[in-house]
């Protein structure tokens, strides 16, 4: 064996090379800058939101009635209580509808599905569907459920059009979850004598929840806050009982539009609260899910 | 130079020696596995004697674990994996359209590269496989002799509660080692077991297998030449071989003996790898 490398070339002085390591960091700290701003402008934005929101709206809501009376005429008086219940039984729907239907599409195409161009076609429309507006799919709820099923403008409609809303992003989602669960787990659950179905109970899904729930989160998140679907099923802006399921609805984002549409200057106060009313019932949603998440993220 | 000239009869010979002592638990009959379509290993013909420790030696895409994935059908998870000839196991094939590898896994316990507890407690990770499989028995009693018999009971049995995951390297494999045995198989395949260990651990795992040889067949896959004639009885050689359109795939070379492998291999083409190893 002759040594490919002479001691002589560690002596010379390596003038093939420029390091010039001070402007190569230089550039590193320009892009760190930028980032930095990037997360500001992204911040500040939200701050000032919910600066004004709160601004005009806190004293609306701190009015006696707000939240447990039905809408009055008068901006300054009744409340919006069928708008929140409403809205809350439009969230808590879409989750019961949509997770279960959902996270088995998922699961069935990421671990039952045979990996073909069909499945990869499948998957594309799928992320596709996520990026379709909102009134579209309130079109079809319009068509499905309000005049073919014959639910008309209930609550019930309104629901499942959000659910369809919802059903692409927690798709998609959850079939990325599950999709990164280690195959050494499968492997591990399979190579003792289990069957797909107590590898995928037992080991798929507890370790894919955390990720499945992100998404839930996400679409939930985006069908409380629609309008412009509800608007088209039929939601109505002034209801003087609570909503049932088969019983005409309110709801936040509806409310909302209409107040904000009204000339009376007062009913743009009534709207901020509506707002910080909309924002807090995500934020609850959201805890409940990032609390079940944590939980399950012992799994990992 | 291949296994099908003139190395055939004394290999034959050193096969039929092998059955005539022992039960054969896996009789392998031209079997050959594609991948898409692609010939991945070459027509293998070898006899897996019981309660022996068998090494599958040889470079990387030589189809070592390929073959090892067919004992326990853990190929057939792989898309596009189709595997040919007839694998006897108990005198029946495994590869029949009627065996269902749910049952045959039960019997045939793998142990892979990395170490790959469930992210359960140490308890849990021994109790799933018997469980889910309707075991009876009672479970503790189970657990503890698993854990025994994997050389790993007296670090673990202040912690059955905590985490499998948290474990260090080596343990963790050994606790695999024990849900395997945990299922009571008749067979253990190892998929380069120690390749993710440090040499403490690796010597644990190596004592362990020769131990559990008393109960088990064990088939090994390895890239540590040394670790393949420390433990094994029987070695097989695979290489690989270049085909008409560029395409490498593996095939088998020599299975003998160990000690014959190691010091007076028949075919050029395993003394050239093993001398080169040891050179």
């Amino acid at each position: 064996m002759t040594n490919l490398i002479s001691p002589n070339d560690f002596q010379k002085p390596a003038e093939e090379f420029t390091p010039d390591v001070e402007k190569r960091e230089k550039i590193g700290k320009i892009f760190e800058l930028l980032f930095l701003i990037a997360l500001y402008v992204g911040l500040v934005v939200l701050a000032l939101l919910l600066i004004v929101v709160l601004k005009d709206g806190f004293f609306r809501l701190t009015t006696p009635g707000f939240l447990t009376e039905t809408p009055s005429r008068f901006p300054d008086q009744g409340g919006i209580r069928p708008a929140i219940l409403g809205s809350f039984f439009l969230g808590l729907l879409v989750i019961v509808i949509t997770v279960p239907i959902g996270v088995g599409a998922a699961l069935y195409l990421e671990e039952y599905a045979p990996k073909t161009w069909w499945g990869n076609l499948i998957e594309i429309n799928i992320s596709n569907l996520a990026g379709v507006p909102s009134i579209v799919y309130g079109l079809l709820g319009l068509g499905v459920f309000n005049y073919f099923l014959g639910f008309g403008s209930t609550l019930i409609s309104g629901a499942l059009t959000l659910s369809l809303l919802s059903l692409p992003i927690i798709i998609v989602t959850a079939r990325e979850a599950v999709r990164a669960v280690p195959n050494s787990l499968r492997e591990a659950s399979y190579g003792l004598g289990t069957t797909k179905w107590q590898t995928i109970w037992n080991h798929v899904l507890p370790y894919a929840i955390p990720g499945i729930l992100t998404g839930v989160i996400l679409s939930v998140a985006r069908a409380l806050g629609d309008a412009a679907s509800l608007i088209v099923i039929g939601a109505v802006s002034f209801l003087t009982f609570n909503p049932g399921l088969f019983q005409r609805f309110m709801a936040l984002p509806i409310l909302i539009y209409n107040y904000i549409t009204r000339p009376e200057p007062g009913f743009a106060n009534a709207a901020a609260a509506a707002i910080i009313v909309l924002l807090l019932l995500i934020l609850v949603l959201n805890g409940a899910a990032i609390y079940i998440r944590q939980r399950f993220s012992s799994f990992k | 130079m291949s296994f099908n000239d003139q190395s055939r009869s004394e290999l034959d010979n050193a096969i039929f020696d092998i059955s005539k002592q022992d039960n054969v638990v896996f009789d392998v009959q031209q079997v050959k596995v594609y991948y898409s379509g692609f010939m991945a290993l070459q027509e293998v013909n070898i006899k897996i004697p019981e309660r022996k420790i068998v090494a599958f030696i040889g470079p990387s895409g030589c189809g070592k674990s390929t073959l090892l994935r067919c004992f326990n059908r853990m190929n057939d998870l792989i898309t596009g994996a189709k595997v040919e000839g007839r694998l006897n196991y108990q005198g029946k094939n495994i590869y029949d359209h009627k065996v269902n590898p749910v049952k045959l896994r039960r019997h045939v316990g793998m142990v892979f590269q990395r170490p790959n507890p469930f992210p359960k407690s140490i308890y849990e990770n021994i109790a799933f496989g018997p469980r889910a499989n309707g075991y009876k028995g009672n479970m503790d009693e189970l657990v503890e002799q698993s854990l025994r018999r994997a050389a790993i009971w007296n670090e673990v049995k202040d912690k059955l509660k905590e985490k499998g995951t948290a474990l260090s390297g080596g343990q963790q494999q050994r606790l695999c080692i024990a849900r395997a045995i945990a299922m009571k198989p008749d067979v253990l395949l190892m998929d380069e077991p120690c390749s993710a260990l440090d040499p403490i651990s690796t010597k644990q795992v190596e004592e362990l297998c020769l131990e559990l040889k008393e109960h088990y067949t064990i088939i090994m896959v390895t890239h540590n030449m040394q670790q393949a004639s420390r433990v094994s009885d029987l070695t097989a050689f695979f290489n690989t071989e270049t085909d008409e359109v560029g395409k490498r795939r593996g095939k088998l070379v020599e299975f003998s003996p160990t000690e014959k492998i190691f010091y007076s291999p028949t075919t050029q083409e395993a003394k050239e790898y093993i001398s080169g190893r040891f050179g």
